[in-house]
């Protein structure tokens, strides 16, 4: 039995939220794969992502493992990380690809007319380095992390969530944009709490240990 | 508040030791890169970046097993470089921990490399370093060169032309070195700074010639890098990077403290 399936659909590196999970849950068995039955055995699903939207959905969607990620966004502990978080959404600017849409909203490039800082500087694209984190809700995964805590960024694209009870957090670059978004049993984030030092493995820990009040599929856990 | 501008130590590692040059002639021994790592992560490191400079291909494993021990205890993103010449380095350095790869010679050996890589993993985990060394040009139009091979070979390449061209292909960001400057500890050649980072919008990593806490305000103030990258100024502990980062906090700069 897995407790934890970390998804691996081929993009990027999956070691750092490997390795950042073993270090906050040593005895729970971590294990990544892109083996549709593994993840849908796991307990918990975490989903990472680097790159590109639309590879990423290809490569999803070759492996099979399309479906299996939507059940479990909408029925176990999920985590989404970066593209993870991405994907759930309805479309993206990105090759103007569709998302799963569990999510309602789209996910946008940062407009290189607005990326100006308040001093009047050149703000840079990716949007790479520690930005705060202002929470919009409280969440059992916020637990023990202060409100405005820096965590590590690195992307080009941002959600907009049409439904905002849905946005958990934002960050300011230069405006406001969501940076975490939290419905039943799914939370996900813009961020790399596999590299954001404390506040990041805090995150994973409380994720670790999360059991949503309720699932999207409104079905008793069995 | 918002982005935070960063302070990058970095790890120049020869068999499986942390070294220092100066000048390029004599090389220190400065420690051992796991509790080096350790210790800057401890200070609020906002990343760590390790230069291979390994000679003989005979140890190159060895920095993969460093890494790999990295990234099991520091939790902050690791920039690994040195002797990167094709995608399947990359891929290795990855999956031994690293977030990021860098890149100098190779690029300009073979620019589909960088390419490849980040079309392969993504933009965010491909750096491209460039070595400048100034060139010509007068006090109001100067111009650099990009130089490989450890700085000893000059390309032709115009330094600003190369990070423009870099950045079409995909790089995420720009490690830039000024070699006039490198182990002068006479501050950052700003001017370099500033004309690369303004004439890209990825982020840009200032580095060459840090000798002590007002060079890193005046890269970032000065020279509009988006991040400062030091190495003996931390190695023999004469600041420690929380010092670095109060003394920025103090001259307006946003950190993450």
């Amino acid at each position: 039995m897995t407790d934890i399936a970390i998804v691996d659909y081929g993009m990027g590196n999956l070691r750092s939220v490997s390795k950042a999970l073993e270090h906050v849950a040593p005895h729970a068995s971590i294990v990544v794969t892109g083996d549709p039955e593994v993840v849908r055995k796991a307990d918990r699903v975490v989903v990472p992502g680097q790159g590109a939207m639309p590879d990423c959905l290809r490569e999803l969607d070759a492996r099979g493992l399309r479906e299996v990620v939507r059940d479990a966004a909408i029925n176990k502990p999920f985590l989404g990380i970066c593209i993870g978080l991405q994907m759930l959404f309805e479309s993206s600017e990105e090759g103007n690809v569709k998302g799963l849409g569990i999510v309602s909203g789209k996910v946008l490039r940062f407009p290189s007319t607005a990326m100006v800082s308040a001093e009047g500087q050149k703000l840079k694209v990716p949007h790479m380095g520690w930005n705060q984190v202002h929470r919009a809700i409280d969440h059992p995964l916020w637990k023990d992390i202060p409100n405005d805590a820096r965590f590590y960024f690195v992307h080009s694209y941002y959600v907009e969530t049409a439904s905002p009870e849905s946005a958990a957090a934002y960050s300011f670059y230069p405006f406001a944009f969501t940076c975490a978004v939290a419905k039943n049993n799914i939370f996900a984030v813009q961020f790399h709490p596999e590299k954001s030092h404390e506040a990041g493995l805090t995150l994973l820990r409380n994720f670790v240990q999360w059991e949503p009040a309720s699932r999207l599929d409104n079905q008793p856990r069995t | 508040m918002g982005l935070a501008k960063r302070i990058i130590p970095c790890l120049d590692v020869t068999n499986g030791r942390v070294v220092k040059g100066v000048n390029f002639i004599e090389l220190r021994d400065a420690g051992d890169p796991v509790e080096i790592s350790r210790r800057y992560d401890e200070q609020g490191a906002d990343e760590l970046t390790f230069l291979d400079i390994t000679a003989s291909s005979d140890n190159r494993d060895l920095i993969l097993h460093i890494i790999e021990e990295v990234a099991s205890q520091v939790f902050i993103p690791l920039t690994v470089g040195g002797g990167v010449r094709q995608v399947e380095d990359v891929r290795r350095l990855l999956n031994a921990g690293a977030d990021k790869v860098s890149i100098n010679t190779s690029a300009v050996q073979n620019p589909q490399l960088v390419a490849d890589a980040t079309g392969r993993y993504g933009s965010q985990c491909i750096v491209v370093a460039i070595d400048a060394k100034r060139v010509s040009g007068t006090d109001d139009f100067p111009q650099w060169e990009v130089f490989t091979h450890g700085g000893r070979k000059a390309t032709g390449l115009d330094v600003v032309e190369w990070a423009k061209r870099m950045q079409l292909l995909g790089a995420g960001e720009i490690l830039l070195t000024s070699m006039d400057k490198d182990g002068t500890r006479n501050g950052f050649d700003l001017a370099l700074t500033r004309a690369v980072s303004d004439a890209v919008d990825v982020p840009v990593i200032a580095s060459g010639g840090v000798g002590n806490l007002h060079h890193l305000a005046d890269g970032i103030l000065q020279g509009h890098a988006d991040a400062v990258l030091a190495a003996s100024i931390f190695h023999y502990g004469e600041y420690s990077i929380r010092q670095a980062k109060a003394y920025m906090a103090q001259h307006g700069i946003e950190v993450r403290l």
